[in-house]
C-alpha cells in the first residue's frame, strides 16, 4: 500500500516546480543565461553531479509504502504491515535486516565488546563473539583480507564500467546537441576545453559511482562501515540520513520563501506604515536568539504530538508530522533575513527609472510588484535559498544535540552523532557512526556550498558585468 | 546623534513587548498551565488534584490575563500575564521549576560564559580580519584562491565535528588540558583554552570569506584609486584606507553579538562542562523548565536590542557621516 | 622636443575579456611641454581614459601595457619597478579623476589626505604639514580653508570636492597632472570655476597638463594641442587654431557637426551612423570607414597613415591626402513645427501650472518631527502650448526634475494647480487619476535604468496601452507596436529582445516609444541625452524634432544643456532655487538673457570659438533647505542692491515681447 508522507508530497512538489521551471526558462534568455554560466564552473559541475547523486537517494526514500501482510482479514480487507518503508529500504533491505547485536567496526567479523558465551562443555568463557550477518560467507576468518581486497577490486572496476558507459553516451548525446562529430567531442571534453564544464562532471560520476560499485560489492557481506549500539548496520544510517537532510534543507525554503518575499518586498514597495509594521515584526522575531525560539517552539509542539498522539497512525507518520512541523518552525524563525534584504532591494528598485515609468503609465501596484519588482529580485532569493541550505543541513545536526531537532526515532545525521557522542570516552573509542555521519555531511554541505558559490557568481549583477573596466568616460 | 540613540531606546520598547506577548502566547497559550503541569508530573501521577497542587506551587494558579475574582488592580496584578510575563520587564525572573532564583542562577552563571565568550570573540575577530586582509592583499594570487577554497570546505564541517575533533585530538590523545570541566578564577584558563581555540577555528571559514568580501569591494572604489595615483604603497593603502572603510560593514554584523556574549554558547559550554548560561539554557530546555527558557528568550531581546543600539554608537566612532548628521 | 614633460610613444594597452583581448589603447604618440595642455577628445569606448590610467600605471587588473614608453622628464616610467613607480605618482605626475563624489576617501579628513601626500613625498610631517595643506586649500579657492581642512567628503559639495582633488594633485608639486573628464560630473558654473582654477594653477607652475575630455567646449577654452581619439588610436592632433578653424578627419567634422549649437533650428543634426567597432577586432583598413561618408575602396585595404596639413596639424585619413572636399551638408528641411500643430499663444493651453509647491520635509530629532522643508519646487507657474517645447533650464538641484515629476504625478505637489488639456489634476486619485495618464507621459535620463531589464521590447510597450486600455484588440496592438518602433527608428525584429542588447541610444528611443505608445499630447522629457555621447544625443534629439512634427506632442524639456535648449525648444524658462527666475521665447532668453542668473549660466559654458568669457564667476548654489532671504540669487549677483536682500522680485515683462519676463529688481 503506497503512503504519501505529508514531506514526501512537499518533496515531489518542489521537484516538479523545478522541473516545469526549467522547461519555462529554457527558452528565456534572460532566465538561462545565468545558469549557463553556472555550467562553466568546474566547482559547481563536479558539485552538482555530487548532489545530484545525493538527490537521487534522497527521492527514492521519499516514495513510502507499508508492506502487505498477505492475509486477508475477515472483512475482506487486506492487512498491512505497520512499519512504513520507502524505496530505499527496499532496495537495501539487506542492510536493514542485518541487524547485530551491538557495536562491531568496520569490516570486523567479531562484536566490538566481549561477551560471556556459554561454551558447548559449559564453561563461560569471555569472547568477542562472532557478527550473525558479517563475512558470513567466508570459509575461513584468514580469507578475509584477500576476500575484501577481490571485492573492493571488482567494486572499483564494475563501479568504473558502469560509469564508462554513461559517460559515453553523454557524450554521444552532447555531440548530437552540438551538432559535432562525437571524436572531436571526445576531445575536447577530455582535454577541459569544452565551454560547459563536462570534464569534472564526469570525473565526479566516475567517482561517485566507484563508490556505489564499491558499496554493492561490499555491503552486502560485510558492515562497510560498522554497525552502531544496537547493532544496525552504519553505512544504512548514513543513506537514510540524506533525505532527512534535504528534506530539512529544502521543505524550510517552502516557509521562508513566500514570507520573505511577500512581506520583505511589500515593506520596501509600499514605505510608510506597512513597513513599519514589518519591519517590527521581524526585529522582534530577529531580536530572539533564535536557537532559543527553535528550542521553545519545538518544545511545545512535541507537548502537543504527544497529547495527541492518536492523531496519527504510525511512528513514522509522527516523526514524518515532527520532522515536517520542524521545517515550519525553522521557516518561521529564518524568513527574516530574507525579508531584510529584499526590502533593501524594493527600496532601491522603487526609485528606478523604470518603476517611475510604471507608475506614470498607470499600472497597477500589484502589476508593478509582480511585473517590475519581483522578477528584478530573484536574483537575490535564490542566491539567498542556495546559500541557506548548507546552513539548515548544519543546523540540524546541532539541534538534534540540543533535544529540540528531528524525532529520536528518525534517522538524521544529528541523531547519529547524537548518539555516538556518547561513545566518545569510551576506550577504544568506537568511531565510525561519528566518522561516517560527518564525512557524508561534509560531503553534501561541500557540494552544496560550492554549488552555492558558483550559482552567487553567476546571478550577482555586479559580478555578471564582468570587471572589465572600458574607456567609458560618461556617467 | 543622541537624539537618534534616545529613539532607538524608545524604539525598543514596544520590541521588548513583542517579544513578552509572543513567548506569553507560546508558553502560556499553546501550552496551557495544565499541560505544563501534566508534563512535569509524568503520565503515573496525573490527577486533577495533583495538577493544582504543582500550579499552586509555582505560581501558575491564577488566570492567564485578568482575574475576575480580585479587586482594583489585583485584577491585573493576579495573573499568570502580569507574575510571569510582565515581571520580566524589571528583570524579575522569579524562580526555576527546581525552586531556584532564576536571576541568582544568572548572575552566577554568566561568569563562566564570558569567561568562554570574550576570547572567543575578541581573538575571533583579530584572526579572521587579519587573514581576511591578507588574501585580499593578495587578491587573485593562488594563496587568494586556496584560501577560498579552505574557507569554504571549513564551512562545510559540522561545528560538532569541530569540538569532538578538537576534544579527542588535544585531550585524549595529547592529553594537554582536562576534557572538560571549570574552575574559578585564573585556573579557568586550562579549561576555557580549548573551547576558546575551537570557537575561533570553527568561524575562520565563514567570517573571513566574509570580511574579505567585504575588503575586495573597497578595493575596488575609486578613492582607493587615488590613494594609488598619490603613489602611497599597498601596505598603506590597506591599513590606511581600506580597513578602515571596511570596518564600516564589518562592524554592523560583529557588534549586535557582544552583549549576546553573555548567553555564552549552548553547545560548546555544554560539551566542555563549562557552567554557564548556555548549559543552564541546555539543561533547561532537557528538563522542560519553561520559566528558565521564557527567561533567557526575554533577556537574550533585550541584550540583542542593546547590541543594536551599541551598533548605532560604534558606526559614529568610524564613520564620521553619521557622527556629522 | 626634448624638454618635453611627457612623452608618450606607441603606447598599447590590452584589455584581456573572457573570450577575447581589447585594444583599448592602440599605438599613441603624444608629447606635452611645461606649461602647456594637451587635450584628447574622443566618446565614450574609444580609449582615451585607459591612455590616461597607462600613463600613470593604475590600469584594472585585466589590463596590461604591452607596449610602448611613457617618458616623465625624460624618465621611461613604463621601465620602472613598482616600487620606483610610487616615488613618481603624486611627485612627478598626478591625476584627478572625474568623480570626485567617490574619488576621496570618505572616512578621513580632507587635511589627512593631502598631508598624506605631503607625508610621502616631501616628508612633510606634523604643523608644518598642515600648514601647507591650508596653504594648498587656499591656492584652489576653498573658503575658509583653516577650518574647512578637518571636514569630511560628504561635508563638500561636488566643486569643492573637485577642488580638495586639485589640492591632493599639486601637493607633490608634480611637473604633469593628468585630468581625466575633471568637470564632467559637474554643473556648468562650477566647471568654469574649476576649468579657470586649473589654467590658473597650470600658468602659474608651469605644469604640463594631460586633459581627457568629450566636450569640445573645454577643449576650446583649456587645450594648447588637440588630438581626437577614435577606436584606440589618435585620427587628428594639432594646435588649438589650427583645429578649431580646420578640423580636417570626418570623425572630427562630425563631432562638430553634432553639435546641436551649430546647426540652424530645424534643420536635422548630423549623426554618425552605425557605432564604434569592437575594439576586439582586428583592423585591416581605417577605423572609421564603415561610418564614414567619404569612404573609398582603400580605407578598407590599408589604414591610412599622417598626412600634414600644415605644421603641426596632421590626420589620419586618405581622403585628406588627396584632398576630397567633404560632401555639402543638405539642409532645407520644413521648419521645426508645422503651423497647424504649433499652439497659438492665445488658444487654450495644453498644459498649465500655477503656483506650484513641492516641499519635502526634513525630520529629525527624537520624535521624527519635522523641523524644515527642502524647498524643491517653491512656486512655479508654466504653461504649454499645443505641439511646442518649454525647455526648463537650469542647474543640479534646483527642482527641475520635480517639476517633471510633480506634473506626471510621480510625487505629489504641495500646493499650487496644475491642468492638462484643460482637466485639473491637482486632487485627481486613484483610477481618475489613471484614466488621464494618457494624456501626459515622462523620458528618464539613464537609458539603463529606464527600462526593465526582464522584460521584452513588445511587453515593455504594450504595457502601458493594456493598462491604460489603447486600442482594443492584441492584433490591433501588436500592429501599433510595429508602427511605433518604425516611428522611432528601429528594427521590428526589436521587439523579441530584451533592453541588454542595446546601446544607450536605442534604449532611449524605446523609451521614447514606451511613452508614445499611449498617445500622449504631453512628453516630460527629463534630461533624455545627458547620459549619451554627443553623436548619439543629435540622432535622439532627431527623433524628438520629427516626432513633433509628424505629431504634434508638445515637450517639456528638462536639461542643462543650453545648446540643446537652442535647437530644441520654442520656448525657455530659467530655474533657480526652486523658482523660475527667467522666461520667454528661446531666442529671446538664449539671445539677449535678461536675468543675471541666466546671464552667468550662458556665459559659463565653453564656447567653441575659445573666447574667454567676461566676469567671474562667484559661488556656489545655496541649500534649497535654506534659500537665502530675498531674491535667492543675490549673494552671487553682481549688481545685487539692499532691495535684493530684503524681498523677492514680481516677474516682470523685460523685453518689448510681452512674453518675456524675468524676476529681478534691476527691470522694474
Amino acid at each position: 500500500m503506497p503512503v504519501m508522507l505529508w514531506t514526501d508530497a512537499l518533496v515531489w512538489f518542489l521537484m516538479a516546480t523545478v522541473i516545469v521551471f526549467i522547461l519555462y526558462a529554457r527558452r528565456r534568455e534572460h532566465l538561462s543565461a545565468p545558469w549557463r554560466r553556472v555550467l562553466t564552473s568546474s566547482a559547481a559541475m563536479a558539485s552538482a553531479v555530487t548532489l545530484g547523486g545525493f538527490l537521487c537517494i534522497g527521492l527514492i526514500d521519499s516514495i513510502h509504502y507499508r508492506e502487505s501482510l498477505g492475509a486477508v482479514k475477515g472483512d475482506g480487507k487486506q492487512a498491512y504491515a505497520v512499519e512504513v518503508l520507502s524505496g530505499l529500504d527496499w532496495m537495501l533491505s539487506d542492510l536493514r535486516k542485518r541487524q547485530e547485536k551491538t557495536y562491531s567496526a568496520p569490516f570486523a567479523l567479531h562484536l566490538f565488546q566481549k561477551e560471556s558465551l556459554e561454551r558447548p562443555d559449559g564453561k563461560i568463557v569471555r569472547v568477542y563473539p562472532r557478527l550473525h550477518h558479517a563475512g558470513k560467507h567466508l570459509q575461513d576468518e584468514n580469507e578475509l583480507t584477500g576476500d575484501i581486497a577481490w571485492r573492493f577490486a571488482s567494486g572499483i572496476v564494475s563501479g568504473s564500467a558502469v560509469a564508462i558507459a554513461l559517460v559515453m553516451l553523454g557524450i554521444c548525446w552532447i555531440a548530437r546537441h552540438a551538432a559535432a562529430p562525437y571524436g572531436a567531442m571526445l576531445t575536447a571534453i577530455m582535454s577541459g576545453a569544452t565551454q560547459v564544464r563536462w570534464r569534472p562532471a564526469f570525473l565526479a560520476l566516475w567517482v561517485l559511482l566507484i563508490g556505489v560499485g564499491l558499496a554493492a560489492s561490499l555491503a552486502p557481506h560485510y558492515h562497510v562501515l560498522g554497525t552502531d549500539k544496537v547493532g544496525q548496520d552504519v553505512l544504512y544510517q548514513a543513506l537514510k540520513s540524506i533525505r532527512t537532510a534535504l528534506v530539512i534543507g529544502t521543505i524550510t525554503t517552502l516557509v521562508t520563501l513566500p514570507l520573505g518575499v511577500l512581506l520583505g518586498i511589500a515593506a520596501g514597495y509600499f514605505k510608510g506604515w506597512i513597513d513599519d509594521i514589518i519591519t517590527y515584526v521581524y526585529t522582534t522575531i530577529n531580536s530572539i536568539p533564535s536557537v532559543l525560539l527553535i528550542a521553545a517552539s519545538v518544545l511545545l509542539m512535541q507537548g502537543y504530538i504527544e497529547r495527541n498522539a492518536e492523531l496519527f497512525q504510525t511512528t513514522a507518520e509522527r516523526a514524518d508530522i515532527r520532522l515536517l512541523l520542524l521545517c515550519v518552525i525553522l521557516g518561521l524563525t529564518s524568513w527574516t533575513g530574507l525579508a531584510r534584504l529584499l526590502r533593501g532591494e524594493s527600496l532601491k528598485l522603487r526609485e528606478l527609472e523604470y518603476i517611475q515609468a510604471a507608475h506614470a503609465l498607470g499600472v497597477t501596484h500589484l502589476r508593478t510588484i509582480t511585473r517590475h519588482i519581483l522578477p528584478n529580485t530573484m536574483h537575490i532569493v535564490l542566491i539567498a535559498l542556495v546559500m541557506e541550505f548548507s546552513s539548515l543541513v548544519l543546523a540540524e545536526a546541532v539541534l538534534s544535540y540540543i533535544g529540540v531537532g528531528v524525532d529520536p526515532t528518525m534517522i538524521s545525521f544529528g541523531t547519529m552523532i547524537n548518539t555516538a557522542r556518547l561513545e566518545m570516552g569510551r576506550e577504544p573509542m568506537v568511531w565510525w557512526s561519528l566518522s561516517a555521519a560527518f564525512s557524508f555531511m561534509v560531503i553534501l554541505v561541500l557540494a552544496a556550498n560550492l554549488f552555492a558559490d558558483a550559482v552567487r557568481d553567476a546571478f550577482d549583477p555586479r559580478n555578471a558585468m564582468g570587471r572589465v573596466a572600458a574607456g567609458g568616460t560618461k556617467a | 546623534m543622541f537624539a537618534y540613540i534616545i529613539r532607538r531606546l524608545a524604539y525598543a520598547i514596544p520590541i521588548l513587548i513583542g517579544v513578552n506577548i509572543l513567548t506569553f502566547a507560546l508558553f502560556f497559550v499553546v501550552n496551557t498551565p495544565d499541560d505544563m503541569a501534566r508534563m512535569q508530573l509524568g503520565a503515573k501521577r496525573v490527577t486533577p488534584e495533583a495538577i493544582e497542587k504543582w500550579k499552586l506551587e509555582h505560581g501558575y494558579d491564577r488566570p492567564l490575563l485578568f482575574n475576575s475574582e480580585a479587586a482594583g488592580i489585583e485584577r491585573i496584578a493576579s495573573t499568570i500575564f502580569f507574575e510571569k510575563s510582565v515581571k520580566l520587564f524589571a528583570l524579575d525572573f522569579g524562580n526555576a521549576d527546581d525552586g531556584r532564583s532564576i536571576g541568582h542562577e544568572i548572575r552566577t552563571r554568566m561568569w563562566a560564559s564570558l569567561a568562554l565568550a570574550i576570547p572567543v570573540f575578541l581573538v575571533g575577530l583579530a584572526v579572521h580580519v587579519t587573514f581576511a586582509l591578507i588574501l585580499a592583499f593578495f587578491r587573485g594570487s593562488y594563496l587568494d584562491f586556496w584560501g577560498v577554497v579552505v574557507c569554504v570546505a571549513m564551512m562545510s564541517i559540522s561545528s560538532l565535528f569541530y569540538i569532538i575533533g578538537g576534544q579527542y585530538l588535544v585531550s585524549k590523545l595529547l592529553a594537554l588540558v582536562p576534557i572538560s570541566g571549570y574552575a574559578a578564577g585564573m585556573d579557568a584558563w586550562k579549561f576555557v583554552i580549548l573551547p576558546v581555540v575551537i570557537g575561533v577555528i570553527h568561524n575562520i571559514g565563514s567570517s573571513t570569506r566574509w570580511y574579505r568580501t567585504v575588503f575586495l569591494e573597497e578595493i575596488f572604489k575609486d578613492y582607493v584609486r587615488t590613494a594609488r595615483a598619490k603613489g602611497l604603497s599597498e601596505r598603506v593603502i590597506m591599513f590606511r584606507h581600506v580597513l578602515k572603510n571596511g570596518m564600516i560593514p564589518i562592524l554592523t554584523g560583529v557588534v549586535v553579538v557582544i552583549p549576546s556574549l553573555f548567553l555564552g554558547s549552548l553547545v560548546t559550554e555544554s560539551f566542555f562542562g563549562i557552567p554557564g548560561l548556555g548549559t543552564y539554557t541546555i539543561e533547561a530546555i532537557n528538563s522542560q523548565d519553561f520559566g528558565v527558557v521564557r527567561s533567557m528568550v526575554f533577556l537574550g531581546s533585550v541584550l540583542y536590542i542593546v547590541g543594536l543600539i551599541a551598533t548605532d554608537i560604534s558606526y559614529t566612532l568610524v564613520d564620521p557621516r553619521v557622527r556629522f548628521d | 622636443m626634448t624638454d618635453a614633460a611627457l612623452v608618450v610613444t606607441n603606447l598599447r594597452t590590452a584589455i584581456a575579456g573572457a573570450n577575447e583581448t581589447i585594444h583599448a589603447v592602440d599605438g599613441i604618440d603624444l608629447s606635452i611641454s611645461p606649461g602647456q595642455t594637451f587635450a584628447i577628445v574622443g566618446e565614450s569606448g574609444c580609449g582615451k581614459s585607459m591612455t590616461a590610467l597607462s600613463i600613470m600605471r593604475l590600469l584594472p587588473d585585466a589590463a596590461r601595457i604591452i607596449d610602448g614608453t611613457v617618458a616623465v622628464d625624460g624618465t621611461d616610467v613604463l621601465a620602472l619597478p613598482e616600487a620606483a613607480m610610487r616615488n613618481i605618482r603624486g611627485r612627478r605626475v598626478a591625476m584627478i579623476f572625474q568623480e570626485p563624489a567617490t574619488s576621496l576617501n570618505p572616512v578621513l579628513t580632507v587635511g589627512r589626505q593631502i598631508e598624506e601626500v605631503l607625508a610621502r613625498h616631501l616628508g612633510l610631517q606634523g604643523p608644518p604639514a598642515r600648514a601647507r595643506a591650508i596653504e594648498l586649500l587656499e591656492a584652489v579657492g576653498l573658503p575658509d580653508a583653516a577650518s574647512r581642512i578637518d571636514d569630511y567628503a560628504f561635508q563638500l559639495s561636488g566643486g569643492m570636492k573637485q577642488r580638495v582633488m586639485i589640492a591632493i594633485a599639486l601637493a607633490g608639486d608634480p611637473n604633469v597632472i593628468v585630468a581625466d573628464e575633471p568637470t564632467t560630473a559637474l554643473d556648468v558654473t562650477i566647471q568654469a570655476q574649476v576649468l579657470d582654477l586649473l589654467k590658473a594653477m597650470q600658468t602659474k607652475r608651469g605644469t604640463a597638463m594631460l586633459l581627457i575630455t568629450h566636450d569640445l567646449g573645454v577643449v576650446a577654452a583649456m587645450a594648447h594641442r588637440v588630438a581626437v581619439m577614435y577606436a584606440g588610436e589618435i585620427v587628428e592632433t594639432g594646435e588649438r587654431a589650427a583645429f578649431f578653424a580646420r578640423p580636417s578627419h570626418p570623425y572630427s567634422r562630425k563631432l562638430f557637426e553634432a553639435l546641436p549649437g551649430t546647426a540652424p533650428r530645424g534643420t536635422p543634426l548630423s549623426v554618425i551612423p552605425g557605432q564604434v567597432p569592437s575594439l576586439a577586432t582586428a583592423f585591416v583598413g581605417c577605423r572609421f570607414a564603415d561610418r564614414c561618408d567619404l569612404v573609398h575602396e582603400r580605407c578598407r585595404q590599408a589604414a591610412p597613415g599622417w598626412s600634414s596639413l600644415s605644421p603641426g596639424h596632421t590626420v589620419r585619413c586618405f581622403a585628406v591626402e588627396a584632398g576630397t572636399k567633404p560632401p555639402v551638408r543638405a539642409v532645407a528641411l520644413p521648419a521645426a513645427v508645422s503651423a497647424a500643430a504649433a499652439g497659438k499663444p492665445n488658444a487654450s493651453p495644453l498644459l498649465e501650472v500655477r503656483d506650484l509647491v513641492v516641499h519635502f520635509p526634513i525630520r529629525k530629532g527624537v520624535l521624527k518631527r519635522t523641523v524644515g522643508h527642502v524647498r524643491a519646487v517653491d512656486g512655479v507657474s508654466l504653461t504649454i502650448q499645443r505641439g511646442q517645447t518649454l525647455a526648463l533650464v537650469g542647474e543640479s538641484g534646483c527642482g527641475k526634475t520635480t517639476v517633471g515629476k510633480a506634473i506626471v504625478r510621480l510625487v505629489a505637489p504641495t500646493a499650487g494647480r496644475l491642468s492638462i488639456n484643460g482637466v485639473d489634476l491637482t486632487n485627481l486619485g486613484g483610477s481618475a487619476l489613471r484614466e488621464r495618464r494618457a494624456d501626459f507621459q515622462i523620458i528618464f535620463q539613464d537609458p539603463f535604468a529606464s527600462l526593465n531589464p526582464r522584460m521584452r521590447i513588445e511587453d515593455l510597450l504594450m504595457e502601458g496601452m493594456l493598462t491604460l486600455g489603447v486600442l482594443d484588440n492584441h492584433a490591433s496592438r501588436s500592429k501599433r507596436i510595429d508602427q511605433l518602433l518604425d516611428q522611432v527608428g528601429l528594427p521590428k525584429v526589436s521587439r523579441g529582445r530584451y533592453p541588454h542588447e542595446f546601446s544607450g541610444g536605442q534604449r532611449q528611443r524605446i523609451a521614447i516609444a514606451r511613452a508614445l505608445a499611449v498617445n500622449p499630447k504631453l512628453i516630460i522629457c527629463d534630461e533624455p541625452t545627458s547620459a549619451l555621447d554627443v553623436s548619439v544625443q543629435a540622432q535622439i534629439l532627431n527623433v524628438f524634432a520629427e516626432l513633433q512634427r509628424e505629431l504634434g506632442v508638445a515637450y517639456l524639456f528638462i536639461t542643462h544643456n543650453l545648446a540643446v535648449v537652442e535647437y530644441l525648444a520654442h520656448r525657455v524658462a530659467v530655474m533657480y532655487l526652486g523658482r523660475i527666475v527667467e522666461e520667454g521665447e528661446a531666442a529671446s532668453v538664449l539671445h539677449a538673457p535678461k536675468h543675471p542668473y541666466t546671464q552667468l549660466l550662458l556665459s559659463a559654458v565653453p564656447r567653441l570659438d575659445g573666447m574667454t568669457r567676461r566676469g567671474e564667476i562667484i559661488g556656489e548654489s545655496p541649500s534649497p533647505i535654506a534659500p537665502p532671504p530675498g531674491c535667492h540669487f543675490h549673494p552671487r549677483c553682481i549688481h545685487a542692491r539692499d532691495i535684493c536682500r530684503g524681498s523677492y522680485p514680481p516677474a516682470v515683462v523685460v523685453a518689448g515681447d510681452a512674453t518675456h519676463r524675468a524676476a529681478c529688481f534691476g527691470y522694474e
